[in-house]
């Protein structure tokens, strides 16, 4: 489903990603682990085409499409979403009213009918029931006075409701109390298909006890240092990133 | 600067004056025109108009612009109305009253409203205490301008007791002559009055209109009255040419425990200031005062607010907001005088600007003079573009480029425009700023 090659990418004038290879079957759940500044939130940003970041080699096939090539709103629309770490506020624009216009045209792109204010609703309330969400959130701001956790789990909800063929989830286990992790976790299950995939982002190994993934990659210094299965984040919880971080050849 | 061209058309404009003028206001008009002549137009270098260059008002020859010719105009007014929501709609063409485009059904309760120089002419008792009296031209020479000039505008009273639950709609447009080559541009010099009895309520719909590609100048000033505990909203929506001047003046007196909300949304114009005066001349008066404008290309809007606290308990809100695209330029000053006397006065002002270009630019300054010493003022202003990170988070969930501004740039605005209780007239203003809008992101886009 995504295949990157060779990807460097920099912003402003620092090179963070120095060459990542990856390949993401269909159905497949794969984890980026990595210390702090390893570029694990650049690499999730280019791959979802935030502008900022430059693109200095390599290639991302998205389903055999280029998908360096789309704007952010395109990639969304062929199914790539991106939780952010740090999901930003925007005070003024009404959750519900923005999430019935992403969706919308995320349907209208996917050759769907768009949803009356009646269906939107009813899809609405079924998605917030999975992620044990308030009603009264519907006519917040969009992430507005949320705490952190409440804002990780509006990502999932947003991720539940668009129904990507990628789901791309930056650190969405951070700050997340035991339950609320459970919680997120259970709605990624859900979603897990043999048609979507997923690329969780995390620093800390507890969130694959409930994500449980295929493939677990080692992200230092913008490399993929080292890839392996699930037993691999258990590895690493047990004696850091240190061992991994001097990768073969120069650094 | 040539001021001759006002003195000789003061004397052509007195000569065409109708019989029934009292006394009285002819002499205020001497007065003004004397003033005006004195004042001149201001310059960059009087303080109240620092950044906002009137040259080419003052360069340009103006001709007073005539009445229609049999009623027939040349505009199409019919989008700039509001249909089917007013109690009475007055219809005005380069400043002259047009029956024939008026209604005025649904008054009800011995309220007027109509032709300003037939009240005048009728001798109408509010004319004489209030018309000339409330808005001062002593410093303000485009006021001194139209108190000489005006030759027509609308009055409205409302009696004491009544409430008018529908709004009235005072629609000027300009024609803007027709543009024939050589012909010289027109201005006009609208004036409105509007007298609120005690314990009366009415919303006033002011809109300034005029085809796009028209040069001509509009120089209006309202006055509006409040008796005891009155209430009045007042709309301004100024939608003139893009080619247009437009310089207007409103000035309230408030009485005890009067209310006044104004609205001002500036769409058009090349060159526009809005002046808004409100003095709360009664304890427990209250005033808010809402702005929002818009500008694009190289066009300027200034809005210069003054609330004069002059007696204690009063309060009053103001929140300005603008967009600028292009290499447009925003002014707002806004000046809050608190009396020795305005004790417990509690006002608030915030004005904040969205600039959608690099070479967009906005002067803001808040001006308090507080002059008592138990009160509560607080301002705020900001100056801004648009968070690119919230614009990358709506397109990272599908919504186009264009699609996420417009949503951002409506989330800015939305609480001034929320503000505006009327639905009908507030989606009618929604329609004419989402035009705007659409034209100045395709600019900025
Ligand atoms: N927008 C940016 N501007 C400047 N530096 C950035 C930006 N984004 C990331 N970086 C830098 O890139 C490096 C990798 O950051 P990031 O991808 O966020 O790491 P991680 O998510 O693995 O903690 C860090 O040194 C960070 O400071
Ligand atoms: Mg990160």
């Amino acid at each position: 489903m995504l295949t990157v090659r060779n990807l460097h990418a920099r912003v402003s004038g620092r090179d963070i990603l120095r060459g990542i290879d990856l390949s993401i079957m269909f159905g497949e759940v794969h984890a980026i682990m990595g210390p702090n500044g390893s570029g694990k939130s650049t690499l999730a940003r280019v791959l979802a085409g935030h502008p900022e970041y430059e693109v200095t080699e390599g290639e991302v096939l998205f389903e055999g499409e280029d998908l360096l090539g789309m704007d952010p709103e395109t990639r969304a629309r062929v199914g790539v979403f991106m939780a952010f770490q740090y999901p930003v506020e925007i005070p003024g624009v009404n959750n519900a009213y923005f999430l019935k216009a992403a969706l919308n045209t995320v349907r209208k792109h996917r050759g769907l009918e768009e949803l009356d204010a009646m269906d939107f609703m009813t899809l609405i309330r079924e998605r917030m029931k999975q992620l044990d969400m308030d009603e009264s959130f519907l006519n917040r701001p969009v992430n507005e006075g949320f705490s952190g956790g409440e804002k990780k789990r509006n990502e999932i909800f947003q991720m539940a409701v668009l129904e990507p063929k990628l789901g791309i989830l930056d650190e969405t286990d951070s700050g997340l109390d035991i339950d609320a992790l459970r919680i997120v976790a259970d709605g990624v299950n859900a979603m897990r298909s043999a048609e979507r995939s997923f690329l969780v982002v995390t620093h800390y190994q507890r969130l694959l006890n409930y994500i449980v993934p295929d493939v677990v990659h080692v992200l230092t210094d913008g490399r993929i240092v080292r890839s392996g299965g699930k037993e691999l984040a258990l590895e690493l919880e047990d004696k850091g990133y240190s061992w991994l971080e001097e990768p073969v050849g120069k650094r | 600067m040539n001021l001759d061209l006002y003195r000789t058309e003061y004397t052509k404009a007195r000569a065409r004056r109708p019989k029934g003028e009292p006394p009285a206001l002819a002499e205020r008009r001497d007065e003004a025109l004397s003033r005006f002549l004195e004042l001149g137009f201001p310059t960059t270098r009087h303080e109240e108009w620092r950044f906002t260059s009137v040259a080419p008002i003052a360069d340009q020859p103006f001709a007073p612009a005539p009445p229609l010719v049999g009623d027939v105009c040349p505009v199409d007014v019919t989008p700039f109305r509001f249909h089917g929501v007013c109690a009475a709609e007055l219809v005005f063409v380069d400043g002259h009253y047009v029956p024939s485009l008026s209604t005025r059904a649904a008054l009800l309760g011995g309220a007027r409203a109509g032709s300003l120089a037939a009240a005048i002419a009728g001798h109408a008792p509010e004319i004489d205490p209030f018309l000339a009296r409330v808005a001062a031209f002593e410093r303000a020479p485009f006021v001194a301008l139209n108190t000489a000039l005006f030759a027509d505008g609308a009055y409205v009273h409302v009696p004491a007791h009544t409430v008018l639950e529908h709004p009235v709609h005072l629609l000027f447009v300009s024609t803007g002559g027709g543009a024939a080559h050589g012909s010289p541009l027109l201005m006009s010099h609208p004036r409105v009055l509007a007298v609120l009895g005690d314990n009366s309520q009415a919303s006033i719909v002011e809109t300034y209109a005029g085809p796009d590609g028209m040069r001509y100048f509009t120089n209006p000033v309202t006055e509006i009255v409040l008796g005891q505990n009155a209430v009045v909203v007042h709309y301004k929506l100024q939608r003139e040419s893009s080619e247009a001047y437009h310089v207007g003046t409103m000035s309230v007196r408030a009485s005890r425990s009067a209310n006044c909300a104004s609205h001002s949304v500036s769409a058009g114009g090349a060159l526009v200031r809005n002046d808004v005066v409100a003095v709360l001349a009664g304890e427990g008066g209250e005033c808010a005062l809402n702005g929002l404008y818009l500008a694009d290309r190289q066009r300027l809007v200034d809005n210069h607010t003054t609330i004069d606290h002059a007696t204690a308990h009063c309060g009053s809100r103001e929140i300005y907001k603008g967009i600028l695209a292009d290499r447009a330029r925003g002014v707002f000053n806004g000046k809050i005088i608190v009396r020795p006397d305005a004790q417990k006065t509690d006002a608030k002002q915030t004005n904040r600007a969205l600039l959608l270009s690099e070479d967009a630019q906005v002067n803001s300054k808040p001006e308090l003079e507080i002059f008592a010493n138990d009160v509560k003022c607080t301002h705020g202003a900001a100056v801004g573009q648009l968070d690119e990170d919230a614009v990358f988070y709506l397109r990272s969930r599908g919504l186009g480029l264009a699609e996420a501004r417009h949503m951002l740039i409506h989330a800015f605005l939305g609480d001034v425009l929320q503000r505006m209780p009327l639905a009908p007239v507030r989606e009618g203003i929604e329609r004419v700023v989402a035009r705007q809008l659409a034209r100045a992101l395709d600019a900025a886009a």
